[in-house]
């Protein structure tokens, strides 16, 4: 990794934290919102960052965009297993309670909510469980998938 | 001008903001967008002598610096974005959480987030945003699965100790 990349890797990371406070997507009583369907402010954010994401990724596939280093870019696949619906659905038991992803925890910590430390370490302690029980989880990769080859979305 | 930087952005500046982090930091940096693999990338540089495979076996966390890079940025940014371009610095928690209970709610959630996010391989950055982006149909799911959870969490268990 060069110097440069560290720089603007860190660089991304704070406009990435900044965005995250001031969209307010940080915050507990969003997500409860969200989740009661009481403010469609969530869904909004989601889609139209989806959309943005999702156009940006098709421009970048379709022209072989490379970086600024000149480097090709790599867009991962990710597995489909049975992990996307048992992890997922245990994840978003997590979200719902504590307000945050993993994002948003260290987001908050910078934001001087330092009860969200607690949630570090509890997601840290989680991730050390799914290291301990990796092997005896059902990771069975369901359908092994071609680049762009999916109408997800 | 300023008076509205301060103010919590509105959605079609926040959701467009939070999308143009993939291509930025794809172009800038060549990294997937994505934020909980840093917590295995913490977990093997703080347990350097972990015999488990998930943070030993062909992987040696140093390859993995710059998502600890960006989650640094990320806390930076925290502060940033809290203290210096909000009017007033906001807490995003109900007072709730402050309690004995509330704590323990936080811990446990937080193994949740690990675990779950872990085994679903990406959380809501990685599959929802990033993942979703790149047409990846296990995000998709995965997306859908986090939404299953919260609707759980939020209507069956939060009001068991809510008060």
């Amino acid at each position: 990794m060069t110097r440069k990349n560290m720089i603007l890797t860190l660089l991304v990371g704070i406009y990435f934290g900044i965005v995250l406070i001031k969209s307010q997507v940080i915050s507990w009583f969003q997500i409860n919102d969200m989740f009661y369907f009481k403010d469609p402010y969530m869904y909004l954010v989601i889609c139209s960052a989806i959309a943005v994401g999702m156009v940006s990724v098709f421009l970048i596939r379709h022209f072989e965009a490379r970086t600024i280093e000149g480097a090709p870019i790599v867009i991962k696949q990710r597995p489909f297993h049975p992990g996307n619906v048992i992890g997922g659905t245990i994840f978003g038991m997590g979200w719902a309670i504590t307000g945050a992803c993993p994002g948003p925890i260290y987001a908050l910590v910078g934001a001087g909510n330092f009860l969200m430390v607690i949630t570090f370490i509890g997601a840290m302690t989680g991730m050390y469980l799914y290291a301990f029980f990796q092997s005896r989880l059902p990771h069975t990769e369901w359908v092994r998938l071609k680049p762009g080859s999916t109408g997800a979305g | 001008m300023l008076e509205w930087l301060l103010e919590p952005w509105p959605w079609y500046v926040s959701g467009p903001l939070i999308g143009l982090t993939v291509p930025i930091l794809l172009l800038l940096t060549g990294r997937n967008f994505g934020i909980s693999s840093s917590l295995r990338h913490l977990g093997a540089a703080c347990l350097p002598n972990s015999k488990l495979p998930y943070l030993s076996k062909n992987y040696n966390w140093r390859d993995h610096i710059g998502s600890l890079i960006f989650v640094l940025g990320v806390l930076i940014g925290g502060f940033v974005g809290n203290f210096l371009l909000s009017a007033e610095p906001g807490s995003f928690l109900p007072a709730f959480y402050a309690s004995p209970l509330g704590v323990v709610g936080l811990f446990v959630g937080g193994i949740l987030i690990g675990f779950g996010t872990r085994y679903a391989g990406g959380c809501t950055s990685g599959h929802t945003i990033m993942g979703i982006s790149a047409l990846n149909v296990s995000s998709l799911v995965a997306t859908i699965f986090f939404f299953v959870g919260g609707l759980i969490s939020t209507w069956f268990v939060l009001p068991l100790f809510l008060p």
